[in-house]
């Protein structure tokens, strides 16, 4: 699947959520697309990926 | 002596042109947190000609907000919803405020926000900033947001950039939090930061795009 704009391959199936946090970011601190659709929060830890995913997540950080 | 609504119009019509300053004049603009990213892109929008505004921020003026945000001592302990209020109209006395002086959260950011065609993030604290941005993109489908993320130190005023992230998401900043920054949040980096806010807040005004 794509994660970023990177082909990045999974060994097994893998959450939103799990990638999420794989990939060093915080669940309560991005934004995240799935195929150009944004995902709640409350849907990260239901939506299995697949191969032909695009994923964009967005972190957030701190200072305003 | 302070001049009339068709003067400023006309100052401003001189300055940008009649096209450019009708087309800012006519968008309504949400401010979502008026700290140092908030406080100073209202002022900087209204002094560009932006005359229908929604600002929101649950916070009273403190000391340590002086360093960077846009009050006066004389404000300490005042609300920043009716501080920046009093700043705006005391640039351009006829613009129009909706003012919220409440914690925004995932039920009442639709409504506060109704209206808007560009609402700027300019909370400080991530999960925050997160959550504003989340609930626009999901329930407000015509709102496109512009975000502040890392602004804090000095010098490396080139770092801090603006990007178009999703279809309808901007982001402005370097990307490094506060907390690993020498120095934390300082006036000049959080105005270039600022800066940066509102002059894509105009982009997309005037030409839908950064």
């Amino acid at each position: 699947m794509r994660v970023n704009g990177k082909d990045v391959g999974t060994a097994s199936p893998i959450t939103l959520k799990d990638l999420i946090l794989n990939s060093g970011f915080r669940e309560d601190r991005v934004a995240v697309e799935l195929n150009g659709k944004i995902i709640p929060r409350s849907e990260y830890a239901n939506v299995l990926l697949k191969d032909i995913d695009c994923v964009e997540i967005v972190g957030f950080v701190g200072g305003g | 002596m302070i001049p009339s609504k068709d003067e400023i119009d006309d100052a401003l019509c001189e300055r940008h042109t009649a096209e450019v300053h009708d087309a800012i004049k006519k968008a309504r603009i949400g401010i979502a947190g008026l700290g140092g990213l908030g406080s100073n892109i209202a002022a900087m929008l209204v002094r560009a000609g932006v005359s229908d505004v929604v600002i929101a921020d649950m916070d009273t003026v403190e000391i340590s907000n002086i360093n960077r945000q846009n009050y006066s001592v004389s404000k300490i302990g005042s609300s920043k919803a009716d501080a920046t209020e009093e700043v705006l109209k005391s640039i351009n006395p006829y613009v129009s405020i909706e003012k919220h002086n409440v914690r925004l959260d995932r039920s009442n950011i639709p409504a506060v926000f109704k209206g808007c065609g560009i609402v700027c993030e300019a909370f400080d604290v991530p999960s925050e900033k997160a959550m504003l941005i989340n609930t626009i993109l999901e329930k407000c489908p015509r709102i496109k947001v512009v975000s502040g993320s890392g602004m804090a130190g000095f010098g490396r005023s080139n770092e801090i950039t603006t990007k178009k992230v999703f279809e309808r998401l901007y982001i402005c900043g370097d990307g490094i939090d506060m907390e690993d920054v020498k120095g934390g949040l300082m006036s000049p980096r959080v105005n270039i930061c600022a800066g940066h806010m509102a002059n894509t807040v105009l982009s997309l005004i005037l030409k839908g795009d950064i």
